[in-house]
């Protein structure tokens, strides 16, 4: 008991990276799946770098200030989802080799801007986060984000299946799949933008994309697969957050890590493709 | 049929649609009867498929006219399956349901009607114990079953099927064609693009021949006369990179 409260009921700046780390877990998972889905999982990954331009412009002008990094950021990142967007339509869908050279450019990039006025520790700030130093700013925004999703994905809950499984009969029903993907979009930007306060830029998809591939092997339908990419995400949360303290670990790279953890455990275990059932050979049914 | 057929007219007035402005369906002029039961046949490259989905409103239109009398008629177009993601994970019931989209659209909740009219659809084309199946374990054959059951559900006046026997075994085929003649019973307007002439000679009473310009329509006997398939079959398919404007 008091090793898994106990760091939490002691410490001030546990609970807090606890509670932002549970508002990224709520929401970010979800949109994952959705991305893991559309077959573009590597789109969270260039807009967790392509904001990274943005955040060091905002550094660059006012310090580390939530604010200014956030609305750079923000900038950063709509730029790059449509910008993504063009080159996807322009190279007719083969988008992955333009789009890892986009984020390699923007990644360089915001190392640069940093490195010309910070030091090692902004830059590591940068790139790993601080979960541990998330102060009220950051923590406000870490829950608005999450507050703002949940909603939003509910109302765009079902013209995102629907385009994502027939986009033929999506347009025949005259569903407006370009603006719901638009929303979906800014709902990644500004995820990864929380996320990033927490672990930084490397790490900053780590809970939105881990959870949701690994929820893969826990249900063969979509609201089954958000409920379990939501359980993992807050599981890894809190066993990240512990493992750092009692550890003494990194702790953006320790939730990654137990999210990790679980994403192998479920391609071992999970009861839908998982290495266990497809091994296990159990008698087949009888029809 | 008793009453007057619920489907639309569908009238074609010098219909051309093309792909980087080479016509794929070039002045066409055609007319379907309300609550018809209709084939569409003609070479690969005919234009079929682009025209089923100029009368679905899906392409544009470059000159000419689709015109629905009853204007208000309600569409619902089976296309190929290429554009599917037939490994998503949802439940056969709830592809089913997306037939309602028009009266639920993106917020309102499926209750208890809706669901068992979904349930009936799928019983109706033989998957009556697939509800909860995940679309992921279904064969060709019983997706098509289950699209058909999605039209069922739209419950349109007009539906415009692009070659939807494809891959299905006899029994399938069988059991779709029953569909239609239950959909050409409730006087719906029926198009269907199509590849097996015996077929579409057997059970359709009428036929448009496209050859990118309509070679013939009406009757299917009188449309697939050997002069008529000759005519279709020295259909050139290539585009005329160096074609000049149409003055036509």
């Amino acid at each position: 008991m008091e090793f898994l409260f106990g760091p939490f009921l002691e410490f001030g700046f546990m609970r807090r990276a606890l509670v932002g780390c549970l508002a990224l877990a709520v929401a970010a998972p979800l949109l994952g799946v959705f991305l893991m889905l559309r077959r573009t999982s590597l789109t969270a990954e260039v807009l967790a770098h392509g904001v990274t331009p943005g955040i060091a412009a905002g550094f660059l002008i006012a310090g580390l200030s939530v604010p200014a990094m956030s609305l750079g950021g923000l900038v950063a990142g709509l730029l790059v989802a449509v910008g993504a967007g063009a080159l996807s339509r322009a190279t007719g869908g083969r988008e992955d080799a333009a789009l890892t050279a986009l984020y390699l450019i923007a990644l360089a990039l915001g190392v640069t801007l940093v490195s010309l006025r910070g030091g090692a520790g902004d830059l590591t700030h940068l790139l790993f986060g601080q979960v541990l130093g998330v102060d009220d700013q950051a923590l406000l925004l870490m829950a608005g984000v999450a507050t703002l999703t949940l909603p939003a994905l509910a109302l765009a809950w079902r013209p995102l299946a629907l385009e994502c499984f027939d986009p033929g009969f999506a347009q025949a029903e005259g569903v407006r799949g370009g603006l719901w993907h638009g929303l979906f979009l800014v709902l990644v930007v500004l995820n990864v933008l929380a996320a990033f306060q927490a672990m930084g830029t490397l790490m900053a998809v780590g809970l939105m994309m881990l959870p949701a591939v690994a929820a893969r092997h826990w249900s063969r339908e979509l609201s089954g697969m958000a409920y379990a990419a939501v359980g993992l995400a807050v599981a890894a949360a809190g066993a990240g957050l512990l493992a750092s303290f009692h550890l003494d670990l990194p702790s953006g790279p320790a939730i990654v890590l137990a999210a990790g953890l679980f994403w192998a455990v479920s391609v071992v275990a999970g009861p839908v493709d998982g290495l266990w059932a497809r091994l296990a050979r159990r008698p087949h049914l009888a029809g | 049929m008793s009453a007057a057929p619920r489907g639309p007219a569908v009238e074609l007035a010098n219909l051309t649609a093309t792909h980087q402005r080479h016509p794929a369906v070039h002045h066409v002029t055609a007319r379907f009867a309300p609550g018809s039961l209709a084939a569409i046949v003609g070479p690969n490259g005919a234009g079929k498929t682009t025209l089923l989905r100029s009368i679905a409103g899906l392409h544009r239109v470059d000159e000419g006219r689709v015109v629905l009398s009853g204007s208000r008629a309600r569409v619902a177009l089976l296309p190929q399956q290429s554009g599917m993601d037939r490994s998503f994970p949802i439940l056969c019931l709830d592809v089913v349901l997306q037939g309602l989209w028009s009266r639920l659209g993106a917020f309102r909740a499926a209750g208890g009607a809706e669901r068992d009219r979904a349930q009936a659809a799928l019983e109706a084309v033989g998957l009556g114990g697939f509800a909860r199946r995940p679309v992921a374990a279904m064969s060709a054959g019983q997706f098509q079953r289950l699209l058909f059951a999605r039209l069922l559900v739209q419950d349109a006046d007009l539906i415009l099927l692009d070659e939807p026997f494809n891959a299905v075994d006899a029994r399938t085929a069988a059991d779709l064609l029953a569909v239609l003649r239950r959909w050409h019973g409730e006087g719906r307007t029926v198009l269907a693009v199509l590849h097996d002439l015996d077929l579409v000679q057997r059970e359709f009473p009428d036929c448009l021949l496209l050859a990118r310009e309509a070679i013939a329509c009406g009757p299917t006997a009188e449309v697939l006369s050997a002069a008529n398939r000759l005519r279709a079959r020295r259909m050139a398919e290539a585009w005329d990179e160096a074609a000049p404007a149409c003055a036509a």
